[in-house]
């Protein structure tokens, strides 16, 4: 009697990236107790095999695009957009850490296994069709990224960030969870899909004012995970205090998967009652992108820096949220794309300079960085213009499509303080460049290591995706145009 | 009769839960929380969800509080030590918004949902375990099976946090 919830073949097929990376994951931590104390890189690697086989998993299970497990999730253009998004950026994370942890005699395997069980989390939240599935996902790539951001144990800003970020991060979820459960007393299902049937069908009569509520519970959620004000306290500090791959990881996987959750469930179970949401969306928009740059001007520390500049950049993507059209969320989609790949390549320069124990993290630490390393200060150049969003970049495109998202949308004053805020933006990375091209290096500063391959790969691959997407953007635009359209169906 | 007993038993529940916070020795607060966990799987039972109010005894009640209650006395917890003036502004600020916050939240109940259809005691069905443990192995087997992925996390966790120092 209960052979139709059977999953089929093709089900199983559509979940591929997530059963690889959960095997990877756990095969590592079978491993760990085997492999000896210098020999914990082929861990790293096979971590990395893992997130490459899920990358090719993801790509292959489009070509059955489709619903499995009971329409719990679903496998669209969307979905794999940021399945391979989240994949990439683990990869990237995988690949940067591995100096990091040698400096700081840190390699285990436990490390890459919460790496590969966060992006688990991140797959399920972006392929999500049902909100509980939604949240079971967030809260295994959250949980997860908690523990990595404390995995320095004998750090006490690694402690504090760690504690910090559960409690809030806990707390926030609480906000979601009661959203979930107005929903549901309200529709009667927790299916995205059916949430939006009942709310466009015209002989039922539903509580706007319930949904309503549902609808801002939840975004107290979201807005956490996505660090967008008034909910982005916690950024800074955690950004400082965690290990600097880790901030790399938090500051794109999951910010990524949070917008993709955001982004289904307001344009397609809240698309019919839009007028209601939008308009404390456009408000998060505007107090993110001026809290996040303006707060970012005064800051010494280059981790606190980018911090506040992901806070900002949040700002814009939540621009693009308010818009509440297809285009405003294929703007969305790529600019994530772009952001994943400048903000984890500024953070793996970070991560470089930083030296042992993370004492280098100040802005005039950067002081001569262009004769001690070129190709470092080259690259890392190129990442800041992206985030200011200079042309031939990613970064640029990604706000022009944005903005011009909002401009057809009639969002004028949210388009206007967008761009006056970016301009303030273009001062505190143009800073940075400044410090290190301008300015000579101190004498007897003790010599920086040369780039590791890991880390030497990492980086090109973020510096060849953000101009990429700079220069060759119509490819992924009409990938995202068209899977962004499906969501308002 | 359901009435009251509802009444009554939500009253403990929040004043349980009043409790807990304010208490300022740890014990306290945990067995404040057995009466929060108690009072709750009553509230369960009046719905009509057996199971969850049998789980609901049997997990948190029991097991996890005697482990709350064992770590407690492990790491030897004493009384909050006073920091002076440094929550004023938490205080001034918070209390009120969070009454404003309640407030909303049950004038929004009040309002919003409708009456008729609400939740009337008993009326429930599909709270044996047989429903419970249907609803999981078929519609929801796969949120089920990913939730083992984060107990894995949790232990993975525990490795991590409570490992012996680095060198």
């Amino acid at each position: 009697m209960f052979a139709n919830y059977l999953p089929t073949g093709a089900e199983y097929f559509r979940l591929l990236p997530e059963m690889i990376l959960t095997a990877a994951g756990t095969l590592i931590m079978v491993l760990e107790p085997l492999t000896g104390y210098r020999r914990k890189r082929f861990l790293g690697h096979l971590a990395l095999a893992g997130l490459l086989a899920a990358l090719w998993a993801a790509v292959v299970a489009y070509s059955s695009p489709g619903p499995a497990f009971n329409r719990l999730i679903v496998v669209d253009g969307f979905a794999t957009f940021f399945r391979v998004l989240v994949i990439v950026v683990g990869i990237l994370t995988v690949l940067s850490c591995w100096d990091f942890l040698a400096r700081h005699k840190a390699e285990s395997g436990e490390f890459y296994s919460l790496i590969l069980f966060s992006v688990v989390g991140q797959c399920v939240m972006v392929s999500a069709n049902e909100l509980i599935t939604l949240f079971i996902g967030l809260e295994v790539s959250s949980i997860a990224t908690y523990v990595l951001a404390g995995y320095l144990r004998d750090d006490k800003r690694a402690n504090e960030a760690a504690l910090k970020y559960f409690l809030l991060g806990s707390f926030a979820t609480a906000f979601l969870l009661y959203g979930v459960a107005w929903i549901y007393g309200v529709t009667g299902t927790t299916n995205l899909v059916d949430i939006r049937q009942i709310l466009e069908s015209r002989d039922v009569i539903h509580p706007i004012l319930a949904v309503s509520t549902a609808a801002a519970l939840m975004f107290v959620g979201f807005a956490f995970k996505v660090s967008a004000a008034p909910f982005q306290i916690w950024a800074p500090d955690v950004y400082q205090g965690a290990p600097t791959p880790v901030a790399a990881f938090m500051s794109a996987g999951p910010k990524a998967a949070g917008f993709a959750i955001l982004l289904r469930v307001y344009l397609t179970a809240f698309g019919p009652i839009d007028q209601s949401w939008v308009p404390f969306v456009w408000t998060c928009a505007l107090a993110t992108m001026v809290i996040g740059n303006f707060a970012a001007l005064a800051q010494n520390n280059v981790k606190r820096l980018l911090a506040y500049s992901s806070i900002a950049h949040a700002g814009y993507i939540m621009v693009a949220v308010a818009t509440g059209t297809a285009p405003g969320a294929a703007a969305a989609m790529f600019y994530l794309a772009a952001y994943a790949f400048m903000n984890v390549g500024a953070f793996v320069v970070v991560s470089h300079i930083s030296g042992r124990g993370e004492r280098k993290v100040n802005i005039d630490d950067l002081a001569g960085l262009s004769s001690r390393q070129p190709l470092t200060a080259a690259l890392f150049s190129v990442f800041l213009l992206s985030l200011i969003g200079v042309p031939l970049t990613g970064g640029f495109f990604g706000k022009f499509y944005i903005f011009k998202a909002a401009i057809d949308s009639q969002l004028y004053w949210l388009t206007i303080l967008g761009l006056l805020t970016s301009a303030v933006a273009a001062y505190y990375y143009l800073r940075l460049i400044v410090v290190m091209y301008m300015r000579p290096a101190v004498d007897g500063e003790e010599e920086l290591p040369p780039l590791g391959g890991g880390l030497k790969t990492a980086l090109w691959a973020s510096a060849l995706g953000t101009l990429a997407l700079g220069i060759f953007p119509s490819a992924v635009l009409n990938f995202a145009g068209a899977s962004g359209a499906m969501l308002v169906r | 009769m359901d009435v009251i007993l509802f009444l009554l038993f939500a009253a403990i529940a929040v004043a349980c839960g009043v409790n807990l916070v304010v208490q300022k020795h740890p014990i306290a607060s945990a067995l404040s929380l057995v009466g929060v966990m108690g009072s709750l799987a009553v509230l369960y039972l009046l719905l009509g969800a057996e199971f969850i109010a049998a789980a609901q005894v049997i997990v948190y009640a029991g097991a996890i509080m005697v482990l709350f209650l064992f770590v407690i006395m492990l790491l030897n917890a004493g009384g909050e030590p006073k920091t002076p003036g440094k929550s004023r502004m938490a205080g001034l600020l918070g209390i009120p918004l969070m009454a404003v916050l309640l407030g909303l939240l049950s004038y929004l109940v009040q309002r919003a949902l409708p009456k008729p259809a609400g939740v009337t005691f008993g009326a429930f069905t599909g709270g044996k375990p047989y429903d419970v443990g249907k609803a999981i192995f078929t519609e929801y087997m796969l949120p089920f099976e990913i939730t083992s992925v984060l107990i894995l996390i949790a232990i993975l966790g525990a490795i991590v946090l409570a490992r012996k120092e680095i060198d």
